[in-house]
Parts: structure tokens; sequence; C-alpha cells
């Protein structure tokens, strides 16, 4: 318990190492929200979905807080229902199985730029007749511009800033501009109270339909949209403890068989020990990423898999060679020695003796390990190579960097994954360096 | 008379023993050339290992002969008077015959050592889907193709990273407790990102906000006819990446040897040499650098290790047309000779870059040259 107060009591001599224990804190508190607050299965189905699931999200949208940076401001998606609203609908019997069914959607539009996409949604419900709609578009100006008249099916998309009908109407300019623009200021938005009245007829007993208007904004959840409309925020949560657990595992497993590999080689010395080395110098140039993307190819993608051939790979790295010089030193000393007299087995001396006295350098050498094996799997999944099942910040890199982000200007993209790279990184190559300065007394004035 | 003698027997000893001293580099040289080339071959074995455990080895040959037959048969006029069931069984006939000539049916532990000896000569038939620019589908042609912007690139990166280190060691241990010293410990940690990483952000800044730079690729297109333009276009489009490799290590490096420096620096004999009146630049290059250059050339092989893996990513995000970038669109097109190949490739530059290293290891270290190393 002493030890432990001591030892936080010098670690309040390093300001990187507080900062960097907050960072992994904070990373820490955001991994575990994540897997509480998207489940598993969630996570997966909601980043693999169809254009089913992410119908109603803006493409390629900015995260929110752009706004608060630009005067002119970006709209967000207006989304109107009538199946969730009915009170959006007004139903008129005309008599004979006939009835009027409008739908009259109402909206405020305050912002300075024009909206991404509009798209019109309907499900209907009847027996043979379809039901007939009549859309209008009425801006704040009082202008009437008519849309379209269309027969519905079961489901019917009406994608309106596809329709070059109406941009013909709207002088050529594209509906998602055209409806809001100033007609005499093409560039400016008319802002104000903007109304789509649906006049419909159902020919049936019992037929209805329902709308749903979706004026896609160009801004979108804390961290924006990606290319097929999901929410980046999903993988931003989700790679975060795919991060710090393939990062910890790594650097732990690999460390922890490293360090007893490297005990049972200067123990037992001979054969064990030559065989050993020999090992580290072919994994030594054994090209680790090319293996990697073999294995990959070749056997499986899923990141567990590829964790396993990291450690495998990574215990008889360079660092063997250290912990094997380490434990030269601890095999001299008297208390091994009065342990071999008392007759202790080779295991005990090794568990008990000897690896507990190189622990503390262990500490500081696996926390700089650890970005080095987050980096590895953004690494992979920038190649393609990335799990196939989970959103990680790696894959959100590979696809933003495959759409071509940094040429289009969706900085925003590239950068929010990046970000939490670097902190996470950062977090853990800061607190490892203090850690190191700690432990490693000639570090200690330097 | 005496005096000559034992002068003359003085210069007899110092040929002898320079002489000797380059015997036992070579001899050095050609042990660690040695162990490394078995190494090598290991390390390829094992490659071929795990590309096989899928049987994607076999597959590959198997294809091979398969697409060699049905070329020969379409080729033998005698072949049209036979019906399609014929055909069909003189072609897998002689596809078995083939499949025994090559000896595909022995035992994978013989066929490995086959495969093994084409692996190291890079012998690995044709790649499935890329070609060479020059149009060959030989791997070892593509291969070759790519290599030079490779070593290019990675070479100048890594000469301008040791270099650069080592002066802004030095000049931070003689600044010890300044600024900016303590801004390269802050900035240490920030090399846990490899040098892709940063090259994302050197194009967001470079390329995509100023636009000094080019995006990515080696030459601009067209390329120009002048030489010397061409030389200067390669140089700009090389500006970034290398930067990138240089920007992704220095911190690290240079914190590290800095503090080897200071170490060193508090020895008795520096105290000494300062003692004597030497000058700071000569203590350095002679009591300090000197015992420390063994230390740091070891530390050096690590990070371009380090360096070589990123190398593939590196290459892909600056759309350079190296091995990286080859490897990128193997893996994309599923192209294996092509990704074996890589494999064996990389195998090679990683041992050619520590041999390398153990030469100047074996120049700069006296123990090596005095022979004490052994004990």
């Amino acid at each position: 318990m002493k030890v432990i107060a001591n030892f936080f009591k010098q670690l309040k001599d390093y300001p990187s190492a507080i900062a960097g224990l907050a960072i992994i804190f904070l990373m820490v508190c955001l991994a575990i929200y994540a897997v509480f607050a998207i489940p598993y299965e969630q996570a997966v189905k909601l980043w693999r979905g169809d254009d089913k699931v992410w119908a109603d999200t803006p493409r390629n949208a900015r995260p929110v807080w752009f706004n608060w940076f630009y005067k002119e401001k970006q709209p967000v998606t207006i989304n109107l229902n009538s199946a969730k609203d009915p009170s959006l609908k007004s139903v008129q019997d005309l008599g004979g199985g006939m009835s009027m069914v409008d739908v009259v959607f109402e909206f405020d539009y305050n912002y300075d730029g024009f909206p991404s996409e509009i798209s019109l949604f309907f499900t209907s419900k009847f027996n043979s007749a379809r039901p007939n709609v009549d859309i209008t578009w009425i801006t704040p100006d009082g202008r009437e511009i008519p849309m379209s008249n269309m027969a519905l099916s079961a489901s019917n998309t009406y994608t309106i800033s596809q329709d070059n009908a109406l941009s013909r109407r709207l002088r050529g300019v594209a509906p998602e501009k055209g409806l809001f623009a100033d007609p005499n200021d093409p560039s400016k938005v008319v802002k104000g109270t903007y109304k789509m009245v649906i006049e419909g007829l159902v020919f049936e007993e019992g037929a209805d339909y329902d709308a749903k208007l979706v004026v896609y904004g160009k801004l979108h959840g804390l961290a924006g949209t990606d290319h097929r409309r999901r929410d980046i925020t999903i993988a931003l949560l989700w790679g975060t403890p795919v991060a710090l657990s393939f990062g910890l595992l790594a650097a732990v497993g690999s460390s922890l068989i490293t360090m007893m590999l490297a005990a049972a080689a200067v123990w037992f010395g001979g054969w064990v020990d030559a065989v050993i080395r020999r090992i580290n110098e072919i994994v030594m140039i054994l090209p680790l990423l090319p293996i990697l993307i073999m294995v990959g190819l070749f056997y499986s993608r899923s990141i567990w898999a590829i964790l396993g051939v990291v450690i495998l790979l990574g215990i008889f790295g360079s660092s063997i060679l250290s912990y094997r010089s380490m434990f030269l030193q601890v095999k001299q000393s008297g208390y091994i020695e009065a342990a071999r007299a008392y007759g202790a087995s080779s295991g005990r001396i090794i568990f008990r003796y000897m690896i507990p006295k190189v622990i503390p350098v262990l500490i500081p050498g696996f926390v700089t390990q650890v970005p080095s094996y987050v980096f590895l799997e953004a690494t992979l999944a920038v190649l393609n190579l990335g799990d196939p099942l989970l959103p990680t910040w790696g894959k959100l890199l590979n696809d933003a960097y495959s759409e071509g982000a940094l040429f289009t200007g969706h900085f925003y993209w590239v950068l929010q994954p990046a970000i939490l790279l670097v902190l996470t990184g950062l977090g853990f190559a800061m607190l490892g360096f203090a850690l190191d300065r700690i432990f490693n007394p000639r570090l200690r004035g330097l | 008379m005496a005096n000559v003698e034992t002068a003359e027997k003085q210069t007899v000893q110092k040929t002898q023993r320079t002489s000797g001293n380059l015997g036992r580099i070579a001899k050095y040289t050609l042990m660690k050339g040695i162990t490394l080339l078995i190494t090598v071959v290991i390390g390829v074995y094992l490659a071929i290992l795990i590309a096989n455990g899928g049987g994607y080895v076999d597959k590959m040959r198997e294809g091979q002969i398969r697409e060699q037959v049905s070329l020969q048969l379409a080729g033998n006029p005698e072949m049209a008077y036979l019906s399609q069931a014929e055909r069909e069984q003189i072609y897998e006939q002689t596809v078995q015959i083939r499949i025994r000539q090559v000896g595909l049916d022995q035992p994978f532990m013989v066929r490995s050592f086959r495969y093994l000896w084409n692996g190291l000569t890079l012998n690995l038939g044709k790649a499935e889907y890329l070609l060479s620019d020059s149009g060959s589908r030989q791997v070892r042609n593509i291969l070759g193709e790519r290599l030079t912007p490779t070593l290019l690139l990675m070479a100048s990166g890594q000469m301008l990273l040791f270099f650069t280190s080592v002066f802004f060691a030095l000049f931070l241990s003689r600044r010890y407790g300044s600024v900016i010293d303590r801004i390269v410990v802050a900035m240490a940690p920030t090399s846990a990102a490899p040098a892709w990483f940063y090259g994302i952000f050197l194009i967001l800044i470079f390329a995509a906000l100023l636009g000094w730079l080019p995006f990515g690729g080696m030459i601009d297109a067209p390329p120009p006819q002048n030489p010397w333009l061409r030389a200067v276009s390669v140089l700009k489009h090389m500006v970034l990446p290398v930067g990138a490799i240089v920007l992704s290590s220095i911190f690290l490096t240079s914190y590290y040897w800095r503090t080897f420096f200071l170490i060193y620096s508090s020895e008795d004999y520096v105290d000494m040499a300062k003692a004597k009146g030497l000058s700071d630049r000569a203590i350095e290059r002679r009591y300090v650098l000197r015992p420390t250059l063994p230390t740091i050339i070891t530390s050096f092989a690590l990070t371009l290790i380090g360096l070589w893996t990123g190398a593939i990513v590196l290459e892909t995000v600056f759309g350079w047309p190296g091995i990286g970038r080859l490897t990128q669109s193997a893996i994309n097109m599923f192209d294996t000779p092509v990704i074996v190949g890589t494999v064996v490739i990389y195998a090679y530059l990683l041992a050619l870059t520590v041999f390398l290293l153990d030469i100047i290891y074996a120049l700069v270290d006296p123990r090596v040259k005095l022979g004490g190393g052994e004990k």
C-alpha cells in the first residue's frame, strides 16, 4: 500500500504523466459508455446497415458544431412524418368509398445555406385502386410551385432533388436550391415558414397513405456522416473500446510472455537460450506487416485472429534481448543463490524470484508499446484489412481515404478519428515516458 | 642501431595489426552475412508455410499449369478433330502428368523446399491480375520495377533522419535544459504515430489547404522532357513523404540519443578532455560521439525495422509507386503471387538494412576491430 502511495507521490512530479493518465481515464470512460450505449450487435448492424437504416441522414454531412464557427448557418436535417404525427393529416370522406387525404408539412427554415437533398417517402395501403397525390410547394413569400402528381404503390420514394422536370420549371436550378432560393437573387435563401401540401385521393374503403418529408441538411450529429449516410459518431465511439483492448491486450500479452521466455532462457541457459535467440533473429527480419497481411487475406480478418499473430510475433521482438540482459544481472544476485541453496525448483525461482524483480521495468516498457499496437490496428484497416464487422477508427480513415476526403475537403472525416488516435497514442506514450524516468534512475535527472 | 631496429619492428607490427583489423572486420561481416542469409531463408520458409496454410501456393502452381496446358492444347491443330469429351479428357490427363512432373503430388514437406528456392529467387511465376508498367506479368518484373522508387524514398528518408537526428541530438545535449530541449522531451511521445499518419496531416496542410506541394505520386503528369526538370519534379513529390518519415521519428530518436550523449558526457574522460583544453567540437567528436555510435546504430536499426513496415501504408497514402503501394493493390485484387513476392522482398530489404548497419557497426565499434567483442 505504501509503495503505491509513494509511487503516486513520485508521479505527481511529472505533469505529462498526469495528463497521460487523464487522457487514458477519459478514453476508458468513453469505451465503457460506447459498449453500454450501443450494444455490440447493434453497432455491427448499424455499421453494416444498408440504405434502409440510414435513409434519413444526409450524405457527407459535417458535424453540427461547424455552425458555431461560421457566420453563415448551415441547415440540419428536417424530418416530418405523418405516420408519427397524425395532426399533419386530415381526412375528408367524399362518399362512395372515396376520401380526400391531405397532408400538410409546415416547417421553419432560417438557415443561410441550402439543404443537400430533399426526398419524399410514401407508404400506402390499398387493394387495387392506387391512391393519387398532388404535391405543391409554398414558399414564405407566397409563391406556389406545383411539384408532381403521382399514383402511389405500396411504397414510393420521390427524390425531389433529382426531379428534372421540376428543375426545368425552376429555371434550370437544382430543386434543393431552387425551392428555397430568392427569385431575384438565386444565391440567397428565403427564410421563413415553408409549406408542402399533399392533396391525396383514395378510392377504396380503408385505403390510406402516409408521407414522410426529409429535407437533408448539411450538418449532422456530433461527428457528421460518411458517404453511406452512416453517423460517424458510432464508429468514433466503438473505435475506442476496440483500440484500447487491441492495444492493451497486445502489449500486455506480448510483454508478459516475452518476460517469462527471457527468464527461462537465462535460467536454463544452454540450448534453450540459443534457440530463443535464434528465433529472435529470425523474427527481427520477418516483415511484420506483410505477414499480417497474408494472415488477414488467407486465414481470417477478425481483429482477434490478427491480435493473436501480433502477440506471437511480438513475443520474440527486440524487447526479449533487453529482458534477457536484465535477467542475466538478476541471476547473479545473492538471493537467487540462496533460493538455489534451499532447493527451490526452477519454476519457483523463475516466477517467484526472477520475474517480480524486473516487473517495475516491464511496466513503462509495455505502456509505451500500447500506442504502436493501437496504430497497427489502424494501419491494417487503412490497408483494407480491418475487422469485417466492427467499426473502428482505422476503418473510418480507410473509408475517408478511399473516398478522397482530403481532395474533396471533407477534413472532419479524416481529422476526427485521427485526433482520437493521436490522443490515445499520446496518453499512453506520455505516461510510459514518465514511468520510464521514475523506474529508471539513470534517466531521472535528464 | 637498436633504435632503428625497434622502430622497424614497430612499423611491421603496425602493418600487421591493420591488416589483422581488416581481416577481423571482413570475418565479422562475413559471419554476419551468413547468419543473416540463413535467417532470411528460414524467414521466407515460414512465410511460405503461412501462405500455403490455406493451400494458396498449391493453387497458384496448379492454376499456372492449367493455363499453360490449355494454351498448348488450343494451339494444337489435331485437337480440332476430337469431340468435346475427348478434348477434356486429354486436357485433364496432360494436367495430371504435368502436376506429377512439377511434383505437386509429392508430400508438402518435399514441395515446400522447392517453393522456398523459388521464393528466394523470386521465381514466382505470373501475377494473377497486376501488370508491370512495361506490360509484363512476371512477378519478378513487377517487383523489380517497383523496387527503385521504394529504395529512393526510404533511403533518402532514413539517411536524412539519421543525420538530422545525430546533429539535433548533439545540439540538444549542448543546450541541456533549454526551452528547445524541453520541447523535444515533451514532443518525444508524438513518435508513437507511424509515418503515414503524419503523412495525412502533411497532405492536409501542404497539399489540400496551402496547395504548395502535390497530393501524391512520384512525378508530374505528363513527366517533363528535360532530365533536370524531371529530377526537380521527383524531388518536389518526395518532400512530403520524406518529411513524414523524418517527422515521425525525429523527436524520439533525438530524445534518446541526446540522453545517451548526456550520460556519456558526464564520464571522467570527458572531464579530462575538457581539462586538457580541447575544443567542444573535438570533445564531442572524439569522446562523446565515438563511444556512443555503436549503441546509436543499434537503436537506429530498430527504428528502421519499424519504418520499413510503415512504408507500405506510407506509399499507399502518398500514391508513391513502390513496393508498398504494389502490396496494397495486390491486397485489393487478391493477387497471391505478388503478395508472397512482396513478403520475400521485404524480408530481403530488412535483412539488407540490418546487414549494412552491421558493417557500419563493425567499422565504428572498436571491440569488433580489436577482436575484443568475442570475449
